[in-house]
C-alpha cells in the first residue's frame, strides 16, 4: 500500500527528469552555437554552428547527456529532503561532508562532469579533440613519439572539478533541500519565472568555479599531468606553453570554453533539479473518504498519521491546508459523521494527528529551553555529545564570573549576585541573557573535578583550530530545532481554518468538542514559542541567500511558524468571538485567551 | 469596455440631495438623511468615537525636496572618485554612476572615459526615452509617480498621506506629510510615532489582518513592516521593530494588499511589471511577472480572499484568482483603472476608469472555494453610475458637481458606497465632493442616492475610508486638505441581517416607508441592464 502511495513521487521524478530530456536538445544547440562565437565573422560563425548540429558528434553527445541527467535525477530523488539536516558546529558540517553517502555523490558527479565536459571538448573540437598527439616537429624527429594534449586534461578535470564543488556545495548550501511554496502556481510558470534565475546563477557559479579550478590547477596541475604521461607513456609537448604557468592559463579563448563549459554542466542539472523541485512540492489532492476499503490507505486522515515517507505526510498537510482554506466540498467531508455509527471519524483523525505533531513540538521547545538552562548539569557531560560542544566563549565567561566573586556562595547569593552585576562591567550585557544567568551556579556547585575539566576545556578552547571546529553556530541550534516547521505551520493553519469554517459549516457539531484541546495545545506552542525567541541568537535574522537555488526557507522558519501561531489564535478568536468564554480552560489559559481577543499580543 | 451599454441615460448625481448649506458641514446619516450642522453636539455620543484630528499643513515639515537639490546641498565634493562612484552607483544604479563620471573633473580621470560616459549616458537615456513613449509614466520622477498613481486626490500637496483603520479592533494609523506615522488607539492614550531612516513616500499604509501588530507600510523604496506591540508604553518605537523588504526594481511601491487571511502581502510598483507576493515572516517573495501594462499601480484584494484587482499605467487591469495565480486580462477603451472596489463577499467589482465619469461594475458568479477552475465573470464592465456634472442651486448660489473618480470605498456590510470625486482646481464653484450611495447586493445589485458629505468651508476631500466593523452601520472617515481628520457615522439596520454585530442595536428607529419612498430614485438595478 506504502508503495502505490510512494509510486506518485517516482512518477513525479520521472515526469520531471523526462522534462529535464527534452529540454537538453535546447541547451545543447545554445552551448555549440555559443562555443563558435566570433565576432569578426559572424556569417561563418552562424553556418558552421548549424552544420556542427547535425554532425554525429553531438547526436552521440546527447545520447551520453541523456544518461548523465538520468543519474543526476536519480540522484535528486535519492538525496533530497524535506526536513534539512541543519549541522550545529563546524565538525558536524565537515562529519556530513565526509560521510559516505555524500562521498559516494561527490564521486559519481566527478565521474558526470568529466562526461559533460567530454561532451562539450568533443562538440567545441580543435584543439579539445584528442588526448595525444603526435608531437610537434622539432621535438619528434626522431619517430613516432606521442604527446599529451594538455588541452584535454585540463578540460576533463575541470569537469571532475566542477561536478565535485557541485556536490560540495551542495551538502554546504542545503541544495537537496526541497521547500514547498507559498502559492501555488502552475508548474509552467513557475518554471517560467524561475528560468532566467537559474541561468544567472549557474553563469555566476560557473565563473568562481573556473576562478578556483585555475588556481588549483596552477598549484596542483603537473601531479595529474606527470601521472598521465607515466601511465599512458606519452610525452610532455615542451614546444607548448604549459598550462600551469600564469602564461598558459591567461588563454583568453581557453577561459572561455572553460567558462561556457562550466556553464552548461551546472545549468543542465540546476534545470534537472529545480524541474524536480516543482514537481515533486506541487500539490496533490488527497480524498477526504472513500468508500471503498482498499482505498482507505489513500485517504487523508491515513497519510497524515504515516511517518514514512515524509515527503507524503508534508504533501497531506498542504492538502488538509489548502482544503481548510479554499474547498467547501472537502470541508463538508471533513465534518461528516460515518455511515454507519455516526463518528466523525475523519475530523478526530485529523485533529489528533494536527494536535500530536504541535504537542510534540512544544514539548521540543520545553526540553531544549531546559537543557539551555540547566546547560547539562543534572547529567555527566559526557553522555550527551551535543551539550559537551558549549560555545567557550561562555564558559569563558562564566569562569571570569567565578573569579572576581571569591566570597563562599550559596545559591541565594549567586542570584543576587547575577541580578546586580555593576551596568558598567563589560559583560553585563551577556550576564543579562538568562542562558548565562542560569549557567553561572553550575560551575560553583560543581565538583573540583568537573571544575577541572572546565579549565582544561577552557584551556582547549583557547586552541584556535578546535575552537573554530567545536564552536556553535550562532542560530543554528535554533534553525535545527524549528527544521520541519513547514509541517507544524500548515497544521496550524489547517486546523484554525477548520475551527473558523466550523461556526458555519458545521451541522453536527463536531468540532467544539475539541475546542479545548486544540486551544490548550495552541496556548502551550505559543508559550513555549516565546519562552525560545527570548534565548539568545533566536531572534536574530539570518542572511538572505541571493539565489533561487540555495533555498534557505528553512532558517526563517521559525518566524513563521511564530506568525502562524498567532494568526492561528487570531482566527479562532475573531470567529468565536464572546463564545469562547464558555469553553472549558485553565486560568492561565484563560488570562492568555484574554490576551489575543483583547488584541493585546 | 467592449459590449458596454449605457440605456438609462441619466445623470445619477442629478437625483441626490442637494449639498448642505456653506458652513455646515456633515454630521451623521440618520433615518435615510445626511444631518448637516455646525457643530458635533446635536448627537448623543455612542460608546468610544474616534478622534477627530487635525494636523496641520504649516506644522509639518516636508522632507519633499527634488532629490538632485538636496544632494547637492549635503554631499562632501572632496570624496574620492571611487567613494562618489560607489555611492552614485548604489543610490541610481548604472546612469547614476555614468553620470557621476561624465560630471568628473579632468584632474580626476581622463577626458576620453568622460566623453564615453556622456555618450553611453545620451544613447541610454535615448533608448528610454523610446520606452518611455510606449510607457509614459516611466519619465516621471518616483515622487510624481506616487502622486499620480495614489488613491489620495493631490498627494504631494496633503498633510495626511495615508491613513488605515485596524480591521478588528478600534485603532488606526495615520501617515503624515513629514514622513512619520502615528498610531492611535482607543484603548491607551500613548499615540507612538514611527520613524525610519528608510520611510520616505509613505502611499500606502495597511493593517496585517488576524494580528494586533503588523502594519504594512508602503515606501518610496521599499516596503517596511513595522512590529507595534499594542501594551507597549513607548512612543517611539525603535526601528528595529520594522522589517525591510525590498527587491531590486521594485519602486516606487505605490499600493499594497494584505491577504485576507494575514499570509500573504502583495505589494505593486509602476516601474516593475511583476506583482510580488511577500512571505512575511521569510522575507521572501514570488514576482507573478505579466508583461503588458507596464507596472502595476493598484492592488485590492476581495474581501473574501478569492480575487485581487490589479491595476496597471495603460488602458489595461487584470483580475487575478488566488488559487493558482492566473489572471483575466481586461483592457478599458479610455484610460487606466484608477480605483476599484469589492462588494462583501467578493461577486462584484467596481472600479472606475481615468477619463470617464462612470462607475463600472464586473460581476463573478462562480462560488468562490469549489474547483473546476473559475470562469464565472461577465463578458463585459456595466455601467453602474454616470457622474457626469450636475448643478445645484443652494442658498449660496450655483454648485457644480460631479467628475472623475479618485477613490471609492465600500462599506463592510455592502450598504453604502462613498466615491471621491476629482473636482476642478481652477473653478472654484466646482469643487471636489464626497458622493455617497446606498447599495444593496443580494437578490440583486441596487444603487440608490443617499447624499454628499461636506467638510469645513474652503476644506477638500482627500482620502476616505469605511471603519472596518463599526457596529450601528457604517463609520466613514475623511481625511480633508486642511489636514482634519473627520469620522461621519451613518447610521442604519443592516438590510442582510445583522451578520457583524448579533448584539447591537440601531440608535435611530429607522421608519420602514422610507425604504419605498426610495425606490422611485432608484438609480441602478441588475434588471434595468
Amino acid at each position: 500500500m506504502t508503495s502505490s502511495r510512494s509510486r506518485v513521487i517516482f512518477w513525479r521524478a520521472a515526469a520531471s527528469v523526462a522534462w529535464s530530456v527534452l529540454l537538453l536538445p535546447v541547451t545543447t544547440a545554445l552551448f555549440a552555437f555559443l562555443s563558435r562565437f566570433s565576432l569578426f565573422h559572424p556569417i561563418q560563425w552562424i553556418s558552421e554552428s548549424f552544420s556542427l548540429l547535425y554532425g554525429s558528434y553531438v547526436i552521440f553527445s546527447l545520447v551520453l547527456l541523456c544518461g548523465v541527467v538520468l543519474v543526476v535525477g536519480v540522484f535528486n530523488l535519492e538525496y533530497y529532503t524535506v526536513v534539512p539536516s541543519v549541522p550545529c558546529t563546524k565538525i558536524a558540517l565537515l562529519g556530513k561532508v565526509l560521510h559516505p553517502q555524500q562521498s559516494v555523490h561527490s564521486l559519481v558527479h566527478s565521474m558526470m562532469g568529466i562526461m559533460v565536459t567530454w561532451c562539450a571538448a568533443t562538440m567545441i573540437g580543435g584543439r579539445y579533440w584528442i588526448l595525444a598527439a603526435p608531437c610537434s616537429e622539432e621535438e619528434g624527429v626522431t619517430g613516432q613519439k606521442m604527446c599529451l594534449n594538455e588541452y584535454y586534461l585540463f578540460f576533463l578535470l575541470a569537469g571532475a572539478f566542477m561536478g565535485y564543488s557541485y556536490s560540495l556545495l551542495g551538502v554546504v548550501r542545503n541544495m537537496n533541500y526541497v521547500s514547498f511554496q507559498t502559492i501555488q502556481q502552475c508548474k509552467y510558470l513557475r518554471f517560467k519565472g524561475m528560468l532566467p534565475q537559474v541561468v544567472r546563477y549557474s553563469a555566476v557559479q560557473s565563473l568562481y568555479s573556473v576562478r578556483n579550478y585555475c588556481l588549483f590547477y596552477f598549484f596542483f596541475g603537473y601531479i595529474p599531468r606527470a601521472w598521465i604521461c607515466t601511465t599512458l607513456n606519452v610525452h610532455e609537448d615542451s614546444s607548448l606553453h604549459r598550462l600551469d604557468t600564469v602564461s598558459g592559463l591567461l588563454d583568453f579563448r581557453l577561459l572561455y570554453h572553460l567558462w561556457l563549459s562550466g556553464t552548461f554542466l551546472l545549468l543542465t542539472w540546476h534545470i534537472t533539479l529545480l524541474l524536480f523541485r516543482i514537481f515533486i512540492t506541487e500539490a496533490y489532492s488527497f480524498p477526504v473518504q472513500s468508500s471503498f476499503s482498499e482505498d482507505v490507505s489513500q485517504c487523508l486522515p491515513k497519510v497524515l498519521s504515516e511517518k514514512q515517507p515524509l515527503i507524503l505526510k508534508f504533501l497531506a498537510l498542504q492538502d488538509l491546508f489548502l482544503l481548510s482554506q479554499q474547498s467547501l466540498s472537502r470541508r463538508m467531508e471533513v465534518f461528516s459523521l460515518s455511515q454507519p455509527g455516526g463518528h466523525p471519524h475523519n475530523w478526530n483523525a485529523i485533529c489528533k494527528e494536527c494536535l500530536s505533531l504541535l504537542s510534540d513540538l512544544s514539548q521540543r521547545l520545553v526540553e531544549y529551553q531546559e537543557v539551555v538552562a540547566s546547560n547539562g548539569r543534572a547529567r555527566p557531560l559526557s553522555s550527551h555529545s551535543d551539550q559537551r560542544s558549549t560555545s567557550s566563549e561562555t564558559l569563558g565567561m562564566s569562569l571570569q564570573i567565578l573569579s572576581i566573586e571569591s566570597r563562599p556562595f550559596s545559591s541565594s547569593s549567586v542570584n543576587r549576585f547575577v541580578g546586580n552585576v555593576d551596568p558598567s562591567s563589560p559583560w553585563y550585557g551577556s550576564v543579562q541573557s538568562p542562558h548565562v544567568m542560569r549557567r553561572g551556579p553550575k560551575l560553583w556547585t560543581a565538583s573540583t573535578g568537573r571544575l577541572k575539566f572546565a579549565h582544561v576545556k577552557n584551556f582547549l578552547a583557547r586552541r584556535v583550530l578546535i575552537m573554530y571546529l567545536f564552536n556553535k553556530l550562532p542560530e543554528a541550534s535554533s534553525q535545527a530545532l524549528f527544521a520541519d516547521s513547514q509541517a507544524h505551520i500548515w497544521a496550524l493553519e489547517g486546523l484554525s481554518n477548520l475551527v473558523a469554517a466550523s461556526y458555519k459549516e458545521d451541522r453536527f457539531g463536531v468540532v467544539q468538542t475539541m475546542l479545548p484541546s486544540i486551544l490548550s495545545t495552541m496556548l502551550l506552542l505559543q508559550e513555549a514559542v516565546d519562552k525560545h525567541f527570548k534565548l539568545p541568537h533566536a531572534s536574530s535574522k539570518p542572511v538572505r541567500s541571493t539565489c533561487c537555488l540555495e533555498d534557505s526557507t528553512f532558517k526563517t522558519l521559525r518566524f513563521a511558524l511564530r506568525a502562524a501561531l498567532k494568526t492561528a489564535m487570531y482566527r479562532i478568536t475573531v470567529t468565536f468571538g464572546e463564545h469562547l468564554h464558555s469553553v472549558q480552560m485553565s486560568a492561565e489559559h484563560r488570562k492568555r485567551l484574554q490576551q489575543f481577543m483583547e488584541y493585546k499580543e | 469596455m467592449s459590449g458596454v451599454s449605457w440605456e438609462l441615460g441619466m445623470n445619477s448625481l442629478s437625483l441626490f440631495p442637494p449639498p448642505g448649506p456653506d458652513g455646515n458641514i456633515t454630521l451623521f446619516e440618520s433615518n435615510n438623511e445626511l444631518v448637516c450642522g455646525t457643530s458635533l453636539g446635536s448627537r448623543q455620543k455612542q460608546g468610544w468615537e474616534p478622534p477627530s484630528l487635525l494636523f496641520p499643513r504649516e506644522s509639518l515639515k516636508p522632507h519633499s525636496r527634488p532629490e538632485s537639490s538636496s544632494k547637492a546641498a549635503f554631499l562632501d565634493h572632496r570624496d574620492t572618485l571611487w567613494m562618489r562612484s560607489a555611492r552614485a552607483w548604489r543610490d541610481s544604479g548604472l546612469s547614476g554612476l555614468l553620470d557621476e563620471i561624465a560630471n568628473c573633473t579632468e584632474e580626476e580621470v581622463p577626458r576620453w572615459l568622460t566623453v564615453g560616459c556622456s555618450w553611453t549616458l545620451a544613447l541610454l537615456r535615448w533608448v528610454s526615452s523610446f520606452h518611455g513613449s510606449l510607457f509614459p509614466h516611466l519619465t516621471l520622477s518616483s515622487e510624481d509617480m506616487v502622486a499620480e498613481f495614489s488613491q489620495v486626490l493631490d498627494w504631494s500637496d496633503c498633510a495626511v498621506r495615508a491613513f488605515a483603520w485596524h480591521p478588528h479592533t478600534d485603532k488606526f494609523a495615520v501617515s503624515l506629510l513629514d514622513d512619520s506615522i502615528r498610531i492611535y488607539n482607543s484603548k491607551s492614550a500613548t499615540a507612538p510615532t514611527l520613524k525610519h531612516r528608510l520611510q520616505r513616500n509613505v502611499a500606502a499604509l495597511q493593517w496585517k489582518p488576524l494580528c494586533a501588530s503588523a502594519l504594512a507600510v508602503a515606501c518610496h523604496n521599499c516596503l517596511l513592516v513595522w512590529h507595534v506591540d499594542p501594551t507597549s508604553l513607548s512612543t517611539r518605537p525603535s526601528s528595529g521593530c520594522a522589517q525591510v523588504l525590498s527587491h531590486p526594481g521594485h519602486c516606487p511601491v505605490t499600493s499594497i494588499a494584505w491577504s485576507p487571511n494575514g499570509s500573504l502581502l502583495l505589494s505593486a510598483s509602476p516601474v516593475d511589471t511583476a506583482m510580488m507576493v511577500w512571505d512575511v515572516a521569510g522575507e521572501s517573495c514570488v514576482p507573478l511577472q505579466r508583461v503588458g501594462g507596464g507596472g502595476v499601480t493598484f492592488l485590492s484584494w476581495s474581501p473574501d480572499g478569492s480575487r485581487v484587482l490589479a491595476s496597471t499605467p495603460s488602458a489595461l487591469f487584470r483580475v487575478w484568482e488566488t488559487r493558482t495565480w492566473t489572471c483575466e486580462r481586461w483592457p478599458c477603451l479610455k484610460g487606466r483603472c484608477q480605483t476599484g472596489c469589492w462588494s462583501p463577499d467578493g461577486t462584484r467589482l467596481l472600479f472606475s476608469v481615468q477619463g470617464e465619469m462612470v462607475i463600472y461594475a464586473l460581476t463573478f458568479t462562480d462560488a468562490p472555494g469549489e474547483p473546476h477552475g473559475w470562469s464565472g465573470s461577465s463578458k463585459a464592465a456595466a455601467i453602474v453610475a454616470d457622474l457626469s456634472e450636475t448643478s445645484f442651486s443652494t442658498s449660496q448660489g450655483q454648485v457644480r458637481v460631479g467628475g472623475q473618480v479618485q477613490t471609492m470605498a465600500w462599506d463592510p456590510r455592502g450598504e453604502r458606497l462613498a466615491v471621491l470625486l476629482k473636482g476642478d482646481p481652477e473653478a472654484p464653484d466646482r469643487p471636489a465632493m464626497i458622493a455617497v450611495f446606498k447599495t444593496r447586493i443580494s437578490p440583486i445589485f441596487e444603487l440608490l442616492p443617499c447624499g454628499f458629505v461636506k467638510g469645513e468651508s474652503g476644506a477638500e476631500p482627500r482620502l476616505l475610508q469605511f471603519h472596518p466593523h463599526f457596529p450601528n452601520g457604517a463609520l466613514l472617515t475623511v481625511c480633508w486638505s486642511n489636514g482634519r481628520i473627520s469620522h461621519v457615522p451613518f447610521f442604519f439596520v443592516s438590510a442582510g441581517g445583522s451578520v457583524l454585530n448579533p448584539g447591537g442595536s440601531p440608535p435611530w428607529p429607522l421608519p420602514q416607508s422610507r425604504a419605498v419612498e426610495n425606490g422611485e430614485r432608484l438609480l441602478y438595478t441588475e434588471m434595468s441592464s
